[in-house]
């Protein structure tokens, strides 16, 4: 058989065991992962040097964090790892990557994208003051680099990330001053049959809420952020929120991490022109894919957060399957019964991931009520102001007509951070259905080229 | 001025000297570029917009809110840059700087 020519973006979860599965048949792939290290995002690794033991770094998940390690140390001589690279667009059946100053393009007979996923933030005003972090981020500053973002820290925002990073800076002897949840407590009740699909994961949630609560911790659930206060010169100074009775409670701070779950990152399925479809559930848009992983686009696979927020555990399988239904899909053998059970794990995994949401959901209803001048671009200060008058004045009531207008999403981050909550303020703004808003289309180069780089973008 | 961030631990690395906008400043050996900074002072940067202080938002490449500059002129993200002995960071990009020397 021809030589296959399959590269794997990405060297977290899904990525590593896409990877260990297209190794096992016999083949060497490409892994083009941008961190300096593997492992991802959940296993992100320490520097060379840091002494911490995996325990303190991974908690309950130290074991699977170990053996993903491990494995991709056993799989680096047997592949084409190219570390610190971005992969930046796709045109023409070649991936495109640069390394520093070094670009180049990549033919490719199959591509698996595991991509991962950022931080999903529903802006509060306030969010663009200097000491707000995103969850993902104030979790990173303490496990690759034993810091904390502040001296006395609130965590506000929804979903599990929230009391799982919470719970860590307690553990490492930060101080934090409250856990403000937006989401009302009963909804984990009414979500208990679905997250009954993985009752080990569901216990370990219940006993992150009861560490923070043993250790005294303000938990506060189904309140309404009213703004990160502070000034320009110091950045953070407080939060404040309406509890579900209606009463305003100032919380002193001078960091906050904020989050509302995740997003996957999806610009290279964009590119790859996969089609997506509208999640009515957490009100986003998702690549299509086929429960074995296969994009609307022949040889585009999606594994991991980068399709679904699945969770690390999700994301191995969703990975290896991904890499197995490539490998058939090229005339590869391959075990129909590991497939079947694969899928059945995802499923199990799905249901979980859906009783999540359900606990946890996007809190949608927070985009109308923003003040005119909470910021809702961070990258080039755009508010909800500035976005409603293009909706309301301009009738750019399509998501991607609002950003030629108002610059929405045309920011350094380009619409990671902003694109959900400009959806909802344009949607609420001009009273259409969520999904006929759409979304802001990924463009190359998916982040910022070096400048040194010098390639002809497209 | 005091830094924003808070060390827990790992405390036992070699310390790097380097500097921002001239002032002299020291991290440890491991450190990203943003986590150096944040341990020496409040903020990496001020926005261009006008809203104030910056410091960072993602930490994994992702909002590019972190980016500094060397004193040659390259970009730097600063939380996916690694720190290193003697490095001369400038908070704004420094042909901006000289203009505003300039006028
Ligand atoms: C900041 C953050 C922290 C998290 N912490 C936890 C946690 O503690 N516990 C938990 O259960 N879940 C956590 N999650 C959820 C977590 O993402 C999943 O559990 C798991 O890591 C998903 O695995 P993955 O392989 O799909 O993606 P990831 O682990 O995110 O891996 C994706 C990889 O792709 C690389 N990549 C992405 N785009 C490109 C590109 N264009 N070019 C080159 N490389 C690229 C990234 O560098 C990354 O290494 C976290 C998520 C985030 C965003
Ligand atoms: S802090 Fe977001 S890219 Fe560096």
């Amino acid at each position: 058989m021809a030589e296959d020519r399959i590269i794997v973006v990405g060297a977290g979860p899904a990525g590593v065991r896409a990877t260990e599965a297209l190794v096992q048949a016999g083949l060497r792939p490409s892994v083009i992962d941008e961190g300096q290290r593997d492992g991802g995002q959940i296993y992100r690794r320490q520097p060379e040097g840091f002494l911490r033991a995996k325990s303190e770094l991974y908690g309950t998940e130290a074991d699977r964090a170990a053996k993903l390690h491990e494995t991709f140390a056993h799989l680096k001589p047997k592949i084409d790892y190219r570390p610190e690279t971005l992969a930046w667009n796709i045109s023409e059946g070649s991936l495109h990557v640069v390394r520093g100053a070094q670009s180049e393009a990549l033919a490719y007979d199959a591509l698996i994208v595991a991509a991962g996923a950022t931080d999903r933030i529903m802006p509060v005003r306030g969010w663009n003051r200097a000491g707000v972090y995103s969850l993902g981020g104030s979790q990173i500053a303490l496990k690759a680099q034993a810091c904390a973002i502040g001296r006395q820290v609130v965590f506000l925002g929804s979903g599990p990330l929230l009391y799982l990073v919470a719970s860590q800076y307690v553990k490492a002897g930060a101080s934090v001053a409250a856990v403000l949840d937006t989401a009302p407590r009963q909804l984990r009740v009414k979500a208990l049959p679905k997250l009954l699909a993985r009752p080990d994961v569901l216990l370990k949630g219940i006993a992150l809420d009861r560490h923070l609560r043993r250790s005294g911790i303000d938990v506060l659930t189904g309140v309404h952020p009213v703004a990160i206060e502070g000034s320009d010169e110091r950045g953070v100074e407080a939060v404040s929120v309406r509890l579900p009775g209606g009463e305003v409670r100032t919380i002193a701070c001078d960091a906050v991490g904020l989050g509302h779950h995740l997003r996957p990152e999806t610009q290279l399925a964009d590119l790859a022109r996969c089609a997506f479809r509208f999640d009515a559930q957490t009100r986003q848009w998702q690549p299509e894919v086929d429960a074995e992983g296969r994009s609307s686009v022949k040889g585009i696979y999606l594994a991991g957060d980068s399709s679904r927020t699945l969770g690390a555990d999700g994301a191995e399988a969703a990975g290896r399957l991904a890499a197995l239904a490539a490998l058939k899909d090229r005339g590869h053998a391959v075990s129909a019964n590991e497939m079947a059970r694969l899928t059945k794990t995802i499923a199990r995994i799905d249901r979980f991931r859906q009783g999540i949401s359900e606990a946890f959901p996007w809190p949608h209803q927070a985009a109308a009520e923003l003040s005119d001048d909470t910021v809702v671009c961070r990258c080039e200060c755009i508010t909800a102001g500035e976005l409603r008058a293009v909706a309301s004045e301009k009738g750019a009531t399509e998501l991607n007509r609002a950003k030629a207008f108002s610059r929405v999403g045309m920011g350094r981050c380009q619409g990671r951070y902003c694109g959900h909550a400009a959806a909802e303020v344009v949607a609420a703004a001009a009273g259409l259905p969520l999904e006929q808003v759409g979304r802001l289309r990924g463009q190359a180069p998916v982040k910022p080229l070096p400048v040194a780089a010098g390639v002809a973008l497209p | 001025m005091t830094g924003r961030f808070v060390r827990l631990g790992e405390l036992d690395r070699a310390p790097l000297a380097f500097s921002i906008d001239g002032e002299p400043a020291s991290g440890l050996e491991g450190d990203t570029l943003l986590v150096a900074v944040l341990n020496q002072t409040d903020r990496l940067r001020v926005s261009e917009f006008g809203d104030g202080a910056r410091s960072g938002f993602c930490l994994m490449g992702a909002c590019q809110d972190c980016w500094l500059w060397s004193e040659s002129g390259e970009r730097l993200r600063a939380c996916t840059t690694s720190l290193e002995d003697g490095m001369r960071i400038l908070t704004q990009a420094p042909g901006r700087e000289w203009l505003k020397i300039a006028s």
